[in-house]
């Protein structure tokens, strides 16, 4: 059973075993608008915790994504490059962004789990 | 796109519940809670006004009548602060220009048209007191300065926009570009120009306050036409190559160096005669040294306003020699655009620059503008 956390930054991750996959959340999406770009790291970068690894761009602005977690970026997610728009139609399934080989599981302990971060969302208004 | 902070609370349109009605994220824009967008989102909304018709709310922006006093003429008085020919407009007759400042800076872009009795102003929401503050220390002992701040403003554009319209008000088909009526919609007196900020076909309307809503439900049952928010009216304007007051255009950059100059009159080139002219005159004559130029970023790049443009070749090569004003996606071309100034010696078609998007250099070309072809109504 995968483990998702959340960052305050609306990023998800899907932890299964020492493996994370990555994304950016439904209200994320929502907010960013529609999708036209995205810059997904390359598999092989070395990346720390809070490292800017991503760049999504929608038709209002550019946004960062960073990594919640130190490791090493396994495999990104190609097929945004032809449709962007996965994004906002299925943030938490094709939409995600890469997935990365987890230095230090014990990074994600200050992360949100899903009640945590609906709450957070909530509170956002 | 500009979200101006103002003292105080957001006001609203006349169309405010309206736009809560139909889902729209609402945003500051100067001073008003605007809709940016609908839930169909932007890339729908700008298809839709390139395909259809797009109902836009610019009620936010400032309608203002000028009524000359007694032995006086507007037009002539108006003139004596814009660098446009206004005398020369005939009733009817719609024309772009700007507020000049001594140094032949761009105090606001408007549109002038002639009722035949008035001239009806049309200004940037976020400029509108201090334009109309300006328009009273000029020109009160010659004109009445009516603000009608209060009045609607829709926006109806696209290439289905005047069969649309045309079902309220038959008449409406038949106008030109850049002309101007008064019509019957809905029962309330309204004021229709053949004009627009997308590049495309289309008619702005001015209501009566307590009309607008009622005009713009009436518009949005029509079949070709939906609500577009201020999202898709920048990704619009941009394609279209349209200068946004505030970041293309300022009080830093003259007419000229905007390329605006085709609406300065002949006349009004020689004679001068508004702030500026002498200004603006000198560099009509020598050429200004800088220049407005359209960007094509090669690749997925997306240049936004503030990214520099670094010159390639030339004795300047390696340097920073300009900055994008408006850069974004272009949705009925799927790449990046932009717009900026740069020197003279760069300014052609087809010379390579770089721009630095988010400390990158991307490659990137000047080209013409509009990004996408006009497409206005000239009958």
């Amino acid at each position: 059973m995968a483990d998702m956390k959340y960052t305050q930054e609306h990023e998800w991750i899907r932890i299964e075993g020492d493996t994370g996959t990555i994304g950016i959340s439904a209200y994320a999406q929502e907010q960013l608008g529609d999708v036209v770009f995205v810059d997904v790291p390359q598999a092989g970068r070395k990346v720390a915790k809070g490292d800017s690894v991503a760049v999504v761009e929608s038709v209002k602005a550019a946004s960062d994504i960073y990594a919640p977690a130190s490791g090493e970026v396994i495999e990104a997610n190609a097929a945004l490059a032809d449709t962007p728009g996965d994004i906002n139609v299925e943030p938490m399934g094709k939409g995600w962004f890469f997935k990365m080989k987890l230095a230090d599981k014990s990074e994600l302990d200050g992360l949100m789990d899903q009640a945590a971060y609906d709450a957070f969302v909530k509170s956002l208004g | 796109m500009t979200e101006q902070s103002t003292a105080g609370p957001l006001k609203r349109t006349p169309l405010y519940a309206l736009h809560k009605e139909l889902g729209a994220r609402l945003v500051p824009f100067a001073g008003y809670e605007m809709p940016v967008q609908y839930p169909t989102g932007i890339l729908a909304e700008h298809a839709q006004t390139r395909t259809a018709a797009g109902l836009f709310d610019v009620s936010h922006m400032g309608q203002v009548r000028l009524t000359a006093k007694p032995g006086q003429n507007a037009a002539k008085a108006l003139e004596t602060i814009v660098p446009g020919d206004i005398a020369g407009l005939q009733p009817g007759k719609q024309r772009y220009t700007q507020f000049t400042n001594d140094q032949g800076g761009i105090l606001d872009d408007l549109m002038v048209t002639s009722t035949g009795d008035h001239l009806l102003l049309v200004i940037n929401a976020a400029c509108k007191d201090a334009d109309l503050a300006h328009l009273q220390k000029h020109l009160s002992g010659l004109c009445e300065v009516e603000p009608m701040f209060s009045r609607g403003l829709l926006a109806l554009q696209g290439p289905q926009a005047a069969q649309a319209l045309a079902r309220l008000a038959p008449a409406v088909a038949t106008m030109t570009f850049m002309t101007g009526a008064w019509f019957t919609i809905d029962g309330a007196q309204c004021y229709v120009t053949r004009s627009g900020y997308t590049g495309g076909d289309g008619y702005e309307i001015s209501t009566p306050a307590a009309a607008a809503d009622a005009i713009a439900r009436k518009l949005l049952a029509q079949p070709e036409v939906k609500p577009i928010g201020l999202g898709a009216r920048d990704s619009l304007r941009l394609e279209a190559g349209l200068c946004l007051y505030g970041h293309d255009i300022d009080i830093t950059t003259t007419p000229v160096e905007a390329v605006l100059l085709w609406s300065i009159g002949k006349e009004r080139r020689a004679q001068g005669g508004f702030p500026g002219a002498a200004v603006i005159q000198k560099q009509i004559a020598e050429g200004a040294s800088r220049k407005r130029v359209g960007i094509f970023p090669e690749g997925k790049a997306i240049a936004r306003e503030g990214a520099e443009i670094v010159a390639t070749s030339g004795k300047e090569s390696g340097k920073t020699v300009g900055k994008v004003t408006s850069g974004g996606f272009a949705p009925t071309l799927g790449r990046a655009v932009a717009m900026g100034y740069v020197d003279k010696a760069l300014s052609a078609n087809g010379t390579k620059v770089e721009l630095l998007v988010r400390g990158k250099p991307a490659p990137a070309e000047i080209v013409p503008m509009p990004f996408v072809k006009h497409a206005y109504y000239r009958g």
